[in-house]
């Protein structure tokens, strides 16, 4: 049974890797998963200078899924470096950097400071709802994510992946700007903008008020969506959005995904990933799939 | 930045439930066995699991009380939404989904042959529990209750003495914990806290003002509880070693600090 995937070149030993901005660079979840039997690890996104983040509360739960807005908290690409590649290096897995900018010219010098990393994949987050400057401004609009997209392959020794933002009219036409730009892969989706008020206190359950929403809420709008990418474009699709099981995993897969992602479920339970990997084994062993690829895009009417 | 004390690996269990009761309006006092209890510090957390999957997230709950020896750990928690409601229906031998120990506890090393008060409000008294259990040196409770609905009065009265306050005045000092400690003139060489952010407030100030170390056990709304997601986050006066940004992960460096170090 073959579960190998290869993205843009980049081999994956299965298909299954974590959301980025669920599964930190992988510290914290080490306690609970091999990192070794992972496709890959999506880090939390990095920027080139720390960020701070939003005010809390930060996260709020909502029925069948959660809202957050972090907004991109993390030490910046020096303590990236120093701290989390290393320690990613010690696993066989496959390390995808996230990164994030409020500019062009953020997001090309930690692309530029990836160059002679041992990073696989650079993913490229234009499409955070959370944060005031940068992110999604750039990926809710087709014409701003062509040319970021130019930029940032202009400068990049990886692959890019360009992670898009459900929060738009036409994923089709979002997913062929970047395609058209030159981006190896497409990843999607990020969360969905949503709001909560709690009535008893009469205010905004965020204090950023509007939020990311994620978990097994928004499966069928992230898995109509991965559908519509790849009847659109020829690269590569990475899904997610509310993945909980192997079930889930297969439907994005069939849906024309070549890889997926675990997001919020992580949090829900620790071991999700490991669960879907053996779960997706399961399913081609009773299908008698012998190659993961004859699943990629395969429904039909 | 917190660095009470060692952590010892987290893991989900399967647990069985011994006993659950009501012991004030809303108060629910559950006991159940993991070998969790073996290695759980005083101050540290432990999250369950809903059953129902619309309530997505675990809630995280302070640990009130263990027996290290034979598997048993105490929670007792509020009602306060549909996860502990659920939770308040659990009966002897349900299965339950736990997530633990998490975070790290109160400093005990530092309680070595001194006095020390445990301050707590309402559903902070929980925790003052095992910490005064394990304590190394005197101990005096001063917690505060909305009324007389004193629960976990006798559990607190074996380890140390007790001194109320209550906002409507029907048991103890009528006011808040810190009116109980001036009126009673009550000193100690070292506080532990755990209760709302305005009781936290007062006693980080009290604490200030006497020279006092004091150790606060602080709560955010969570998602992962393990520090990953970055969800509860507290303002801190030195940078943070995680994020190097003056915020501070509650759920993995905390719950509890000393209360210099966090801005409140």
């Amino acid at each position: 049974m073959n579960t190998t995937i290869k993205i843009a070149g980049i081999e994956m030993k299965n298909p299954v890797m974590t959301a980025s901005g669920t599964f930190g660079s992988g510290m914290e979840y080490s306690e609970f998963v091999d990192l070794n039997r992972l496709g890959g690890v999506i880090t939390k996104g990095v920027s080139n200078v720390p960020w701070v983040g939003n005010p809390t509360p930060r996260v709020a739960e909502t029925y069948g899924g959660m809202l957050n807005a972090i907004g991109l908290q993390n030490p910046g690409v020096d303590v990236f470096l120093e701290r989390d590649l290393p320690f990613l290096n010690q696993f066989h897995t496959v390390s995808v950097i996230n990164v994030c900018g409020k500019t062009v010219e953020d997001y090309v010098e930690v692309v530029e400071r990836m160059a002679d990393t041992s990073i696989g994949m650079l993913e490229i987050n234009v499409s955070c709802p959370n944060v005031k400057e940068g992110a999604i401004a750039f990926g809710q609009n087709k014409e701003a994510l062509y040319h970021i997209t130019k930029e940032i392959k202009a400068k990049a020794k990886q692959p890019v992946i360009m992670k898009l933002s459900p929060n738009v009219t036409d994923i089709g036409e979002m997913a062929k700007a970047a395609e058209a730009a030159g981006a190896d892969a497409v990843s999607l989706i990020n969360t969905i903008t949503g709001m909560k008020i709690d009535i008893h206190k009469r205010m905004f359950a965020l204090a950023n008020k509007t939020g990311g929403l994620s978990g097994p809420a928004i499966k069928p709008v992230a898995v109509r969506m991965v559908y519509q990418a790849a009847q659109a474009v020829k690269i590569p699709i990475i899904g997610m959005g509310g993945i909980a099981t192997a079930d889930d995993a297969i439907e994005f897969i069939l849906a024309g995904a070549s890889g997926v992602c675990v997001g919020a479920m992580n949090f829900v339970n620790p071991y999700t990933t490991i669960e879907v990997i053996d779960g997706i084994e399961a399913y081609m062993k009773k299908y008698n799939v012998a190659d993961i690829h004859d699943l990629i895009g395969a429904v039909h009417s | 930045m917190s660095e009470f004390g060692q952590n010892t690996a987290k893991s989900k269990q399967e647990v069985f439930v011994i006993e659950q009761k009501e012991i004030a309006p809303d108060i629910f006092d559950l006991w159940i066995e993991t070998t969790m209890a073996q290695h759980a510090k005083a101050g540290q957390f432990i999250s369950i699991y809903p059953k129902d999957k619309s309530t997505l997230l675990p809630r995280p709950i302070s640990i009130c009380e263990v027996n290290r020896e034979n598997d048993r750990m105490r929670l007792v928690y509020r009602v306060q939404g549909a996860g502990t409601k659920e939770f308040s229906s659990y009966q002897k031998g349900d299965k339950i989904s736990i997530l633990g120990n998490l975070g790290n506890g109160f400093p005990i090393e530092k309680t070595k042959e001194i006095k020390v008060m445990m301050i707590a409000g309402g559903i902070g008294i929980p925790p003052m529990l095992q910490a005064a259990k394990d304590a190394l040196g005197e101990v005096i409770f001063v917690v505060g209750y909305r009324d007389s609905n004193l629960f976990l009065k006798e559990d607190m009265e074996r380890y140390g003495q007790v001194v109320i306050a209550t906002e409507d005045g029907s048991y103890g000092t009528k006011g808040n914990v810190i009116d109980a400690i001036r009126e009673q003139k009550i000193s100690a060489d070292v506080i532990f806290s755990c209760g709302p952010m305005p009781m936290l407030k007062a006693v980080k100030q009290y604490a200030q003002e006497q020279g006092i170390p004091a150790y606060i056990s602080l709560e955010e709304r969570m998602a992962c509880g393990v520090g990953a997601c970055l969800g509860c986050v507290c303002k801190t006066k030195e940078v943070d070693h995680h994020s190097y940004v003056h915020n501070t992960r509650i759920c993995a460096d905390g719950p509890v600090f000393d209360a210099k170090e966090v801005e409140i």
